[in-house]
């Protein structure tokens, strides 16, 4: 049990009355590789905002290396390893690109409260922020303004700042969403090549991506967890069939 | 434009140095200019002086923090009546002072920082404005404290290190306050450049961002406050030693609006906007203002409108991008 | 002791209905097209202004000089809305919509003090308002009933426009969620025009009847810019119940306080403010967004 890094309990979280995400428990363990898929307004989102501490859950409760962190607030959780990107790219984009990676750093590194030096070129943060560019491939963007970027090039920086940070339990929540293919194999490269004890729980709508990725899958459907396996079974399953194909018709009935 | 001109030497510690020499000749240089421009009215580019604190006092949390305020007069005039009160009370020594609207101005801003940055978008405005009217409506009220409607006069400042008496011509004074500037300036370019002032940066962009790199948000926008604090405070340290006289108006509604408007003027979010605007607004007002008082409101109006609509960064980005055509004309031809 | 409080009670009560009608119009606009309008008091100024030449210098009787000021105001401030509200309504940041309404409020006391001169402008009451009305035991400004009354009118009516009519469902459609109104076909830009229109109507229509209360002069804008906006802050954006709670809530805060201890000035009127932001930083009776 001590291996499980990342623990969901009867999770449930409700707006008004809507139950977004319903009874949800599933655990994820060191080193560990999930994908959570399921149909648009599944409560996929909700469910990152819940482990990720922006939202407090109703009922149930999150666990951090066999911690209890429901209460806790977000800065909390990412101190203690809990790390999440965004599906939509949330960049400080009055800074640099290297700022905003050396500011994860320094504020890993507990340096954010020197009010005086400028501790972002000390050999120690700059080769991390170096390093962290440099696996994402931007390293030659590190002085430009992050309003100055491309979309793509937005989405490695974010990922370049959930690096690092040092993750012990990484959230990516559609980390290729948008992005063109040759970037896009910068970002599956990336995540191919994270430290192999870190846990990763993957948000992504693109299968083949999916595939790749994960070694086990769960399908959020209505804010309920209804399957979660082998990606091989995944396809085959009925229920996960019906969500999916469920959501299309209401797709189409609407449109 | 390349790359390496939009960080300014933030990135490489080579140019740190040279870019504080950059302010300090810089600083100087404005210096000696207002003294030669305004030689027989010297409490002028004083007065400037002090309204350039407050106004880099305000751009640390406005431009670096994005809270916007309408009441950070209230940091500067209580550190101005608290010094005045030091002042009478004998402890004479402007260094002395200075530290004094320093602590002054550090706890004000931490007071309203806490009260100001709990919340955002209207909330916080309608807080930063009560909490301005609160004090406005105490110093009126405390009028043993403050002289009420008459001022608090008869501030009258010992010599600096014993030696340099503050002269009826103001000399002392100019040369004093700009001392206290540019020492303020260069510091502050080092704060705003350390981790915590781009911690703050990243606040104003993204809070839940911020958040999400593991930045306890609220404590670091008071201590930003705070830090506004002591550099509002030496400000108003600077008017009360200064002028010898401290009035109900350097606590009024009218003085933080119109810090915010040279800080927008200038530009937001750049301790050069901060100095410029301030500068530019109160040598215009200088002129105009003892023109006609109601065509200065229009003025200053009409003015607002124009930077907001044709120059939303500010003088210092027109500065830049003037400065980018320029360079941009001269490279293309041969 | 009673009489006291009665007295204080009706001129909170009328102060505060005052503050109702000309900040309802500013907490709708930020409601549904979130500005936040430092010039709101500016219109209810020029609303004033109007309604003292239209009495003193045209001689138009009181009931027709309050419509003809309604639409001159908005006549006066369509242009700006045209000109300059557009583009701030719903996506600029918080400091430029500060400085471009605090600059058209500028502009508007700098041009009214140099056309009008700096001197407060009566606005002569008909004989019926002028007295007092005697409720038996005690004598009562008929003014300030009269004001109680225009206040409760304005609460009742714009209820039943926003609750009612075809108008107040587009408007709550499009304050609930701009972007999906648009896409149902309803026409923002219209929509946003006309609400613009309502509030400026009702400021207007504010500063007339509120003559007595807030006197009209060319300092107004800005005296009473920061009134407004806390009352709308109070209330919470968007609110017409919580407008009227915050009205009368800071009428009575601001003129128990002046009655009491008058040498605080707006001391206890801020303090009370800051409880409620802190107790209720959406507004008394505002939603969560």
């Amino acid at each position: 049990m001590s291996q499980s890094l990342l623990e969901l309990r009867n999770v449930s979280m409700s707006f008004g009355g809507m139950r977004v995400n319903d009874d949800i428990s599933f655990s994820i363990g060191k080193g560990e590789r999930v994908a959570l898929i399921g149909p648009n307004g599944a409560g996929k989102t909700t469910l990152v905002n819940v482990i990720s501490g922006d939202l407090t859950p109703s009922q149930g409760a999150v666990q951090l290396a066999g911690v209890d962190v429901t209460g806790l607030p977000i800065s909390d959780r990412v101190d203690a390893g809990l790390i999440r990107t965004f599906q939509i790219t949330r960049l400080f984009k009055s800074l640099t690109v290297a700022q905003n990676v050396a500011l994860a750093v320094m504020q890993r590194k507990g340096l954010t409260r020197q009010i005086f030096s400028s501790p972002m070129d000390r050999p120690d943060v700059r080769r991390e922020w170096e390093r962290a560019l440099g696996t994402l491939g931007i390293a030659h963007l590190a002085d430009r303004q992050v309003s100055k970027l491309a979309y793509g090039q937005q989405r490695l920086l974010d990922l370049a700042i959930g690096l690092a940070l040092e993750p012990k339990v990484l959230l990516l929540d559609e980390p290729a969403a948008g992005v063109p293919s040759e970037e896009s194999s910068k970002i599956i490269e990336a995540i191919d090549r994270l430290p192999s004890d870190i846990a990763v729980l993957m948000i992504e709508h693109d299968m083949d991506l999916v595939f790749k990725f994960a070694r086990r899958v769960l399908v959020l459907a209505n804010g309920k967890l209804i399957f979660q396996g082998d990606p091989a079974e995944v396809t085959h399953h009925q229920e996960v069939r019906r969500a999916y194909l469920g959501s299309y018709a209401d797709a189409r009935h609407a449109s | 434009m390349t790359d390496r001109t939009m960080v300014d030497g933030m990135s490489a510690p080579r140019l740190t140095l040279p870019l504080e020499l950059r302010a300090v000749a810089i600083t100087l240089a404005l210096g000696a200019l207002g003294y030669a421009l305004f030689p027989d009215d010297l409490a002028f580019l004083t007065r400037l002086i002090s309204i350039a604190l407050l106004v880099l006092s305000l751009d640390l949390v406005t431009g670096y923090c994005g809270v916007a305020s309408l009441g950070h007069a209230a940091i500067y005039g209580v550190s101005a009546y608290v010094v005045g009160n030091a002042c009478l009370a004998g402890h004479s020594d402007p260094l002395l002072l200075l530290l004094v609207g320093a602590v002054a101005g550090a706890v004000m801003g931490l007071v309203s920082g806490a009260l100001v940055t709990r919340f955002k978008g209207l909330p916080q405005l309608v807080l930063s404005i009560a909490v301005g009217q609160l004090v406005a409506a105490l110093a009126n009220k405390l009028s043993t404290l403050t002289g009420g409607s008459d001022g608090l006069s008869g501030i009258s400042p010992g010599r600096i290190f014993g030696i340099y008496a503050f002269d009826m011509y103001g000399r002392t004074g100019y040369v004093f306050s700009v001392a206290v500037l540019l020492i303020v300036f260069v510091v502050l370019l080092r704060i705003v450049r350390s981790p915590f002032g781009l911690l703050c940066q990243a606040i104003k962009d993204d809070g839940l961002r911020a958040r999400m790199i593991g930045a306890r948000v609220y404590p670091r926008l008071v201590l930003m406050y705070g830090v506004s604090g002591v550099v509002g405070g030496i400000g108003g340290a600077l008017n009360a030693i200064n002028t010898g006289v401290v009035g109900l108006d350097s606590v009024g509604f009218e003085r933080s609006a119109e810090a915010l408007v040279m800080l927008v003027l200038g530009g937001a979010g750049s301790l050069w906007g901060a100095l410029i605007g301030s500068i530019v607004f109160q040598v215009f007002e200088h002129y105009v203002s003892a023109a006609n008082p109601f065509h200065w409101m229009t003025m200053v109006g009409a003015l607002l409108i124009a930077v907001v609509l044709f120059a939303p960064k500010g003088l210092v980005s027109l500065g830049g991008l003037l400065a980018g055509r320029t360079a941009s004309v001269l490279r293309r031809r041969p | 002791m009673a009489w006291t409080g009665l007295s204080i009670g009706l001129d909170a009560l009328s102060y505060g209905m005052v503050l109702f009608i000309i900040s309802i119009g500013l907490s709708i606009m930020m409601g549904l097209m979130r500005v936040v309008n430092l010039a709101h008091g500016a219109f209810a100024m020029i609303g004033g202004y109007l309604a003292s030449f239209a009495l003193k210098n045209a001689g138009v009787g009181y009931p027709l000089a309050i419509v003809l000021t309604v639409l001159g105001t908005i006549a006066i401030a369509f242009p700006l809305e045209f000109l300059l509200y557009r583009r701030i309504y719903r996506k600029s940041d918080e400091l430029t919509q500060i400085l471009l309404t605090i600059g058209i409020a500028f502009v508007i006391i700098g041009v009214a003090n140099y056309v009008l001169g700096p001197t407060t402008k009566p606005i002569p009451l008909p004989p019926l308002l002028s007295g007092p009305v005697d409720l038996g035991f005690r004598m009562i400004p008929a003014h300030r009933i009269f004001v109680v009354i225009c206040g409760v009118c304005t609460a009742g009516l714009l209820w039943l426009l926003i609750d009612r009519t075809e108008f107040g469902i587009r408007l709550r459609a499009a304050v609930d969620n701009g972007d999906m109104a648009e896409s149902l076909g309803i026409k923002t830009q219209i929509l946003f025009s006309a609400t613009f229109a309502l509030a400026v109507g009702l400021a207007a229509f504010g500063g007339v009847v509120g003559a007595e209360l807030l006197p009209v002069e060319p300092f107004y804008a800005l005296r009473y810019m920061v009134t407004f906006l806390v009352v709308v802050s109070v209330g919470g954006a968007g609110s017409i119940p919580g407008a009227v709670a915050a009205s009368i809530l800071l009428g009575l805060a601001d003129t128990t306080g002046k009655y009491l201890a008058p040498e605080y000035g707006e001391f206890f009127f801020y303090l009370a403010v800051i409880l409620v932001v802190f107790l209720f930083p959406n507004g008394l009776l505002g939603r969560r967004h």
